[in-house]
């Protein structure tokens, strides 16, 4: 078995009585795209708050390459080479879609500090070759205040490369999308992280992306870990069908089409 | 230990007279999430009625306590009227705008009253069948102080009831937590509204019409009760009544016995009781988080470096400025200095406040801290003018470090309400400290170097630190810690989750505008040669929030575009009587006719013309 960049185990987290999450444990590899799947309310988006630093753990481990960071804050999660999007997008509204780009590197070298140097002149190589990779260039003058949904997502996404991070945290990285163009982005995600060697954990509620581009799924019910394994493993789980009853004849039309 | 009795009574009975106040102020923003500066006038006005009722009405039909309640109904009524004429048109208007506004009716409302009632104080008759003491442990407590004691409570029930047990009390529950859903329920959200203003403002009448047999009535009691009100009502946690109460008590007791250790400086004992309690519980003792509501503000555009058309503008008026002592005389060259001082000041308030997103309400502080530590220099050290204008950036700044800490913890209306707090403790400290500032009689015979004597001198001084500093903003502005201002004013989330340590930037920009204004107030002590604490003081805070306002909140020359008409609408009409009154009503306009400002109005135009470049934020 190949290194683990993330190991997780036995994360916890209630909110008063309710268990959100409860005892889960699990491992990404290196350039693995891993789903978290599970109906509403099963607990991913805390899972993510706390991998991410944003929610305090109840308990449990979280180890990003050997060293724990569970407690850490958002920020210091990031320094140490996570990205993250966001389920609803996360951008700055007033400035172009370069300079959000810009942002994110300036951090990342370090030079917020600076109040001197015009900002919209610090690498912008950099940023313009991030948004070629998302498919962004043409775009990178406008206002992201005027963006179609689509095209933030994929800001977004050129944002979270900036540091080079080597595990992206991407939280229903496709919601809000035309169904056509969900799965190109989805494939531009797993294409550049296939490039890169990142590794990737991301939710979603639309199969047809999961099945397509995950390599190892885990199902998520009321905060517990009931399945975890290769696509077609997490199809014919009988528990997991059972969770997704309501959805049965989707995973069936998958199945055969 | 009779003493401390009757000392803690005391406390109570303030308490409740706070509380009155408060509440009101409370319910209103919990509904209409408008902070009401004018809640105070509400109180002042209720407190000059009650006293005209009882004193002039003839036969004393209506009695006291009759006199009370009309007085408090009348205040209702007023408050429903400017309910309906001002604050409807601009409930969806960022929250600056709102308190601008209502700043502008307390400027209407002071005349209103100097012109209905006449300027002295007035000294209003006892309660009837309440005049006289009783007897507590053998200290004498006024019969009227137990009264009051009373009050509180029974509004504190009175109010729970009609918020819990009627219908209307679920729908104004149901808005204070989301009045969007409430709306799209079919609720007359507008009638909602002014029910509640009805409300608020009868108690903020009431408050000040049960103060006429205890204090002398002035026409300072507006802003004095106002500063408090926001105190209890952000340490209660806006929008709680129950809160509200309980800080009420906290406050008054706070007042009562501090002025036993500290006698100079309750404000003070105040502020750091509220700091303490924002530092561990953000939203104050009862309060909710805010829930966001995402008013329908314009898309702001990304900011550009200057066009060609822009800058020859600004060169020209740079030129203009150079050669102006040559063609004008020495008046418009001292109003010229004053021009500049005030640009200065304004453009570090919109430093903060348009790039950064942290509303400071208290922006004189930092302009009252660097007028007095030049003048300090040059009074107590002995010092020349040269250093007396560089200890007056490191004063306002050093105030701005410690402020500012505890400020940039907090955001939104609870920033604001903590800024203008701490404005609040400089200038009574400025006011009070008699020793070292002169108190109310200032400090005197501040005057520049022999180099910089004349009028025109001074004048190329000025224009070479304000235009200089003004400038140095404008680059900050674009540089990448600037950025990162305004990264954290669009998006907190994504700032902390690109690694930036928001908060640090935020403090740091704080103490940047701090030092600038500090460098603005150096520069008017001796312009002036003089310093007061009306320097530090609300309404100076309210002129850089007027001048930045009426130059346009998101346009970078703004604020020096509205320094200058400020300064010079200001020269024109200050010469009249009742200018506080014609000038609340400019206020009031601005926010209601042209909320974009001058500025952000010529750049639509030049943008619609072609002359800028930029893009049309559609949606």
């Amino acid at each position: 078995m190949s290194q683990s960049v993330l190991s997780v185990r036995n994360l916890s987290k209630s909110f008063g009585g309710l268990k959100a999450v409860s005892d889960v444990s699990f491992d990404l590899v290196k350039g693995e795209l891993l789903a978290m799947i599970g109906p509403n309310g099963a607990g991913k988006t805390t899972c993510f708050n706390m991998l991410n630093g944003q929610l305090k753990a109840d308990a449990g481990q979280v180890m990003l390459n050997g060293e724990s960071i569970l407690g850490f804050s958002p920020r210091k999660v990031w320094r140490k080479g996570v990205g993250r999007t966001f389920q609803i997008t996360a951008t700055y509204a007033s400035m172009t879609v370069r300079e959000n780009v810009q942002m994110a590197l300036i951090s990342h070298h370090r030079r917020t500090w600076d109040i001197w140097r015009p900002a919209s002149g610090q690498h912008v190589e950099e940023a313009m070759d991030l948004l070629a990779l998302v498919g962004m260039k043409e775009q990178a003058e406008r206002a992201a205040a005027i963006l179609a949904y689509g095209d933030l997502k994929r800001l977004e996404l050129a944002i979270a490369l900036a540091h080079a991070p080597e595990l992206l945290l991407m939280d229903e990285p496709t919601a809000g999308m035309a169904p056509k163009e969900r799965v190109r982005l989805m494939q531009l995600t797993a294409d550049i992280v296939a490039e890169r060697n990142i590794s990737v954990l991301f939710t979603e509620h639309d199969m047809d992306v999961v099945f397509a581009h995950a390599h190892r799924i885990m199902v998520l019910n009321r905060g517990e870990l009931i399945a975890s394994g290769s696509v077609d493993e997490v199809r014919n789980d009988a528990r997991v069908q059972e969770v997704y009853l309501g959805g049965g004849t989707l995973f069936e039309g998958q199945a055969h089409g | 230990m009779s003493f401390y009795f009757a000392q803690f009574l005391t406390g109570l009975s303030s308490a409740s007279s706070l509380f009155l106040v408060a509440c009101g102020l409370s319910l209103i923003f919990g509904v209409s999430r408008v902070v009401n500066f004018a809640h105070g006038s509400f109180y002042m006005l209720g407190a000059y009625v009650a006293y005209s009722l009882v004193q002039y009405v003839p036969g004393s039909i209506l009695g006291f306590w009759g006199s009370v309640i009309a007085a408090a109904l009348i205040v209702a009524l007023v408050g429903v009227v400017v309910e309906i004429l001002i604050l409807k048109r601009i409930y969806n208007a960022p929250e600056l705008y709102q308190l601008v506004a209502t700043f502008g009716v307390v400027l209407v409302m002071q005349d209103a009253i100097l012109l209905v009632f006449g300027g002295e104080d007035q000294f209003g008759p006892r309660a009837p069948g309440l005049d006289g003491v009783v007897r507590i442990f053998g200290e004498p407590i006024p019969e009227y102080d137990l009264l009051l004691i009373a009050l509180g409570p029974i509004v504190l029930c009175g109010l729970w009831l009609l918020l819990n047990r009627t219908r209307w009390g679920v729908l104004v529950r149901a808005a204070t937590l989301d009045r969007e859903m409430v709306a799209s329920l079919g609720v007359n959200q507008s009638w909602l509204f002014t029910t509640v203003f009805f409300l608020g403002s009868f108690l903020a009448g009431l408050g000040g019409a049960l103060q006429v047999p205890r204090v002398s009535i002035n026409l300072l009691m507006d802003l004095s009760i106002i500063a408090e009100a926001f105190v209890v009502v952000v340490i209660g946690g806006m929008g709680s009544i129950p809160g509200a109460f309980i800080a009420a008590l906290l406050i008054g007791e706070l007042n009562a016995f501090g002025v036993l250790v500290l006698p100079q400086a309750t404000i003070v004992l105040a502020f750091v009781v509220m700091a303490v309690v924002l530092i561990l519980r953000p939203y104050g003792l009862l309060g909710k988080p805010e829930t966001l509501a995402h008013s329908a503000g314009q898309v702001e555009l990304p900011i550009r470096p200057a066009s060609t058309l822009a800058k020859s503008v600004a060169g020209l008026l740079l030129v203009g400025l150079v050669i102006m002592p040559f063609l004008a005389g020495e008046f418009a060259i001292v109003l010229a200095t004053d021009v500049l001082i005030f640009a200065l000041f304004a453009a570090s308030l919109h430093f903060i406040m348009s790039n950064g997103g942290m509303v400071s309400f208290g922006h004189a502080a930092y302009f009252g801290l660097g007028a007095y530590g030049a003048a300090f220099v040059i009074k107590y050290a002995g010092g020349s003018m040269e250093i007396a204008l560089l200890a007056a950036p490191l004063m306002a700044a050093a105030g701005a470090l410690v402020f500012g800490w505890f400020c940039v913890r907090l955001s939104g209306v609870y920033m604001a309400m903590l800024t203008l707090a701490a404005a609040q403790i400089v200038w009574s400290t400025a006011f009070q400290w008699q020793d070292l500032t002169g108190g109310d009689d200032g400090l005197l015979g501040i005057w520049p170097s022999e180099w910089a004597k004349s009028k025109t001198a001074y004048y190329y001084l000025a224009l070479v630190l304000c235009g200089g500093s003004i400038l140095a903003m404008r680059r900050i502005i674009f540089s990448p810690f600037g950025y990162t201002l305004r990264g954290g004013r669009d998006n907190p989330n994504r700032t902390e989750s690109i690694g930036i340590n928001l908060r640090q930037h935020q403090w740091a920009g704080f103490v940047m505008a701090g030092m600038f204004a500090g460098i603005a107030g150096g520069v008017y002590v001796f312009s002036k040669g003089s310093i007061f604490p009306d320097e530090a003081a609300i309404p100076r805070s309210v002129d850089a929030l007027v001048m930045v306002l009426l130059g346009g909140v998101q346009t970078l020359s703004g604020p020096v575009v509205g320094a200058g008409v400020f300064r010079l609408l200001e020269d024109e009409i200050s010469r009249l009587d009742y200018w506080r009154a014609i000038l609340g009503v400019i206020i009031i306009s601005i926010v209601v006719i042209a909320p974009e400002g001058i500025a952000g109005f010529i750049r639509k135009i030049a943008m619609k013309a072609g002359f800028e470049h930029g893009e049309e934020a559609s949606s």
